[in-house]
């Protein structure tokens, strides 16, 4: 007798923990084949706001850890990766289509990607940081600070390693994040978010909302407890970029605008993908006295 | 705010007046309250709280919330630099938005009752704890001269603790003889007794201390004092209210409640109105009647309420910590 399959419901990941959509709502997703493959929550606005709520609560003490210690963390997610591989691999095949071996390329380059950005968690400050010359009696030092709250829209295509690449750069520098996954492929995502459930990430670093972007940017964007929004996710769609960016002014919100077309994810990324979500913070300090 | 009291003795109240005569007879009364079904409370205090209050209703709520809040420091920190800019909160908790209300009243201890009067004056009322706050154990003497100094220095509302020692104790008339003297202490100032229900074990024993404490002419019937948990909770709010809609029936005097200690979202705030309309009835929607004792909640209302005007998510940023 075959065995009936068991339907799979996912859920959200706020504050460490996998609630239900607030609202109820969940939404079929499909494989690259259109077949059915399992329900995914679909995120509210009030989501979204209990999730800032999380990553605000979190941010203290993230953002106090030492750089070094972010960095063991970090690459902790890439190890757990790697032991959840074949799921990630068949998830991203299943989301992405094409071969097992391109899914697995792309699961492996994630996790590459992951150590790379944990190497620079300790490193950072000394590239974009400076000890500045000054006319006084004062040492003058620039280092780079996490922002805040950053608000991610992850791209709607590359579900694993275009979502890794847009948020290893916010976290790795203190930042705690809500992530908007990409719509129709949001399952690589949700196993994404079991991973750092189980790798040390403090609840409430990364919160993960699978739904849809364009109903839950604009609640991100204007929300004035956010302090930057990456629109990656949006990529293409210019009139409803340039709305976020409007609603993000209110509060002077960093925002990272969404690229004409989803950028290719292999290529190595620019420092600006975390120098983007950090503020400089620079002190005189009295010589001699 | 004008404060009504109920000075004179009602002539509902005097029925009563063997019921306080000896130990025995109080003792007899307050044992002869019906019980609290415990598990019919607790559903009824949950069911009061799905309900869905939106938009125009949701905006009311939330103003009237703010204008039944008790703003209350109770720190051993407390400076007066602290109770200034917080009696400053109190008369202008939004100062983006003229047409946010102020508070009800700002709630200190004793010694601090002046500062708070410097900066509200007769805008906002000053309440005061007393008698020993929050555990209660000193002597009588040490008591009534607390209370009498809080309102020489012009409290409008004093908060009294019960002696909840004497009450597990059983000595009903011991704890009814105290509010009666505190009472007689405050003179003109509004009398609230806090029985600090995280402390009382049962429902039956909320309903007592609410007879006794009403039997012996408070103004105000408070749960807790917000230095132990459980403070308020929904389950004791409802014995209470049912508490003071019972004796307003019985004896014609209104009793006003505050909850204190616990309160923190706006939500919240909403599903105790929702309880004060549906059990004691729409008498008691007023700030008169009807109080907060909170601190973190004027935030969480003044962000909800920023968030029905602008129609975007406010954060802790734009208010004030204190």
């Amino acid at each position: 007798m075959a065995r009936i399959d068991v339907r799979k419901t996912y859920k959200l990941y706020i504050g460490g923990a996998f609630p239900r959509s607030e609202s109820g709502h969940s939404y079929e997703v499909q494989d690259s084949k259109g077949k059915f493959v399992a329900n995914a929550a679909k995120a509210s606005r009030k989501d979204v706001r209990d999730a800032v709520v999380a990553a605000r609560k979190a941010f203290p003490g993230w953002s106090g850890r030492t750089a070094y210690n972010r960095a063991q963390i970090l690459y902790r997610i890439a190890e757990v990766m790697e032991d959840r591989r074949p799921q990630f691999v068949q998830a991203v095949q299943q989301s992405e289509g094409g071969s097992a071996a391109a899914a697995g390329r792309q699961v492996d380059e994630a996790i590459d990607r992951l150590v790379w950005y944990a190497g620079w968690a300790d490193k950072l400050a000394q590239v974009v940081g400076n000890a500045n010359p000054v006319a006084g009696p004062f040492f003058n030092h620039s280092a780079p600070e996490p922002t805040g709250v950053v608000g991610v829209l992850a791209p709607q295509s590359s579900s694993l390693l275009g979502l890794v690449s847009v948020v290893a750069p916010v976290i790795v520098t203190g930042n705690t994040t809500v992530v908007v996954s990409s719509y129709s492929r949001p399952l690589p995502a949700v196993t994404f978010a079991e991973v750092l459930a189980t790798s040390d990430v403090p609840g409430g670093v990364v919160n993960l909302l699978t739904g849809d972007a364009a109903s839950l940017g604009p609640w991100l964007a204007a929300h004035m407890d956010v302090n930057a929004i990456d629109l990656c996710g949006l990529a293409g769609d210019d009139a409803v970029t340039t709305e976020l960016e409007v609603a993000a002014a209110d509060n002077l919100k960093r925002v990272r605008r969404a690229p004409a077309a989803e950028p290719d994810w292999t290529a190595a990324p620019a420092l600006s993908t975390m120098t983007d979500f950090l503020e400089i913070k620079t002190v005189w300090h009295p010589i001699g006295v | 705010m004008p404060v009504t009291a109920s000075t004179a003795p009602s002539p509902g109240l005097s029925a009563y007046a063997d019921v306080t005569a000896s130990e025995a007879s109080l003792r007899r009364f307050l044992h002869g309250l019906p019980g609290v079904d415990q598990v019919g409370a607790e559903a009824r205090a949950a069911g009061l709280g799905t309900r869905s209050i939106k938009t125009t209703a949701k905006a009311l709520a939330l103003d009237l919330a703010i204008t039944m809040v008790d703003l209350t420091t109770l720190e051993g920190q407390d400076t007066p630099g602290k109770v200034r800019a917080l009696a400053n909160k109190a008369l202008r908790p939004d100062p983006a938005d003229p047409t946010c209300p102020a508070v009800a009243a700002v709630c200190v201890y004793g010694d601090m009752v002046g500062v708070v009067k410097e900066v509200v004056g007769d805008k906002v009322n000053v309440a005061a704890v007393a008698t020993a706050f929050p555990s209660g154990r000193a002597s009588m003497e040490v008591k009534l001269a607390d209370t009498r100094e809080a309102v020489a220095a012009g409290a409008d509302e004093i908060d009294m603790v019960i002696d909840r020692g004497a009450f597990l104790a059983g000595r009903y008339l011991q704890v009814y003889e105290e509010i009666v003297a505190v009472k007689e202490a405050c003179g003109s100032a509004h009398l609230k007794v806090i029985f600090e229900t995280g402390e009382l074990q049962t429902y039956d024993n909320v309903r007592r201390a609410s007879w006794l404490a009403m039997l012996a002419g408070t103004d105000f019937i408070k749960t807790s004092t917000g230095k132990v948990q459980p403070a308020a909770t929904l389950p004791v709010t409802l014995v209470m209210l049912e508490a003071v809609r019972d004796f307003r029936e019985a004896t014609g005097v209104q009793i006003g409640v505050k909850p204190a200690g616990g309160i923190r979202t706006a939500k919240d705030a909403i599903k105790y109105l929702v309880m004060v309309n549906e059990v004691a009835g729409p008498d008691w929607l007023t700030p008169t009647w009807f109080r907060f004792g909170a601190s973190t909640l004027l935030n969480e209302l003044l962000m909800q309420r920023t968030k029905l005007a602008t129609g975007r998510y406010s954060g802790p940023d734009y208010f004030t910590l204190d």
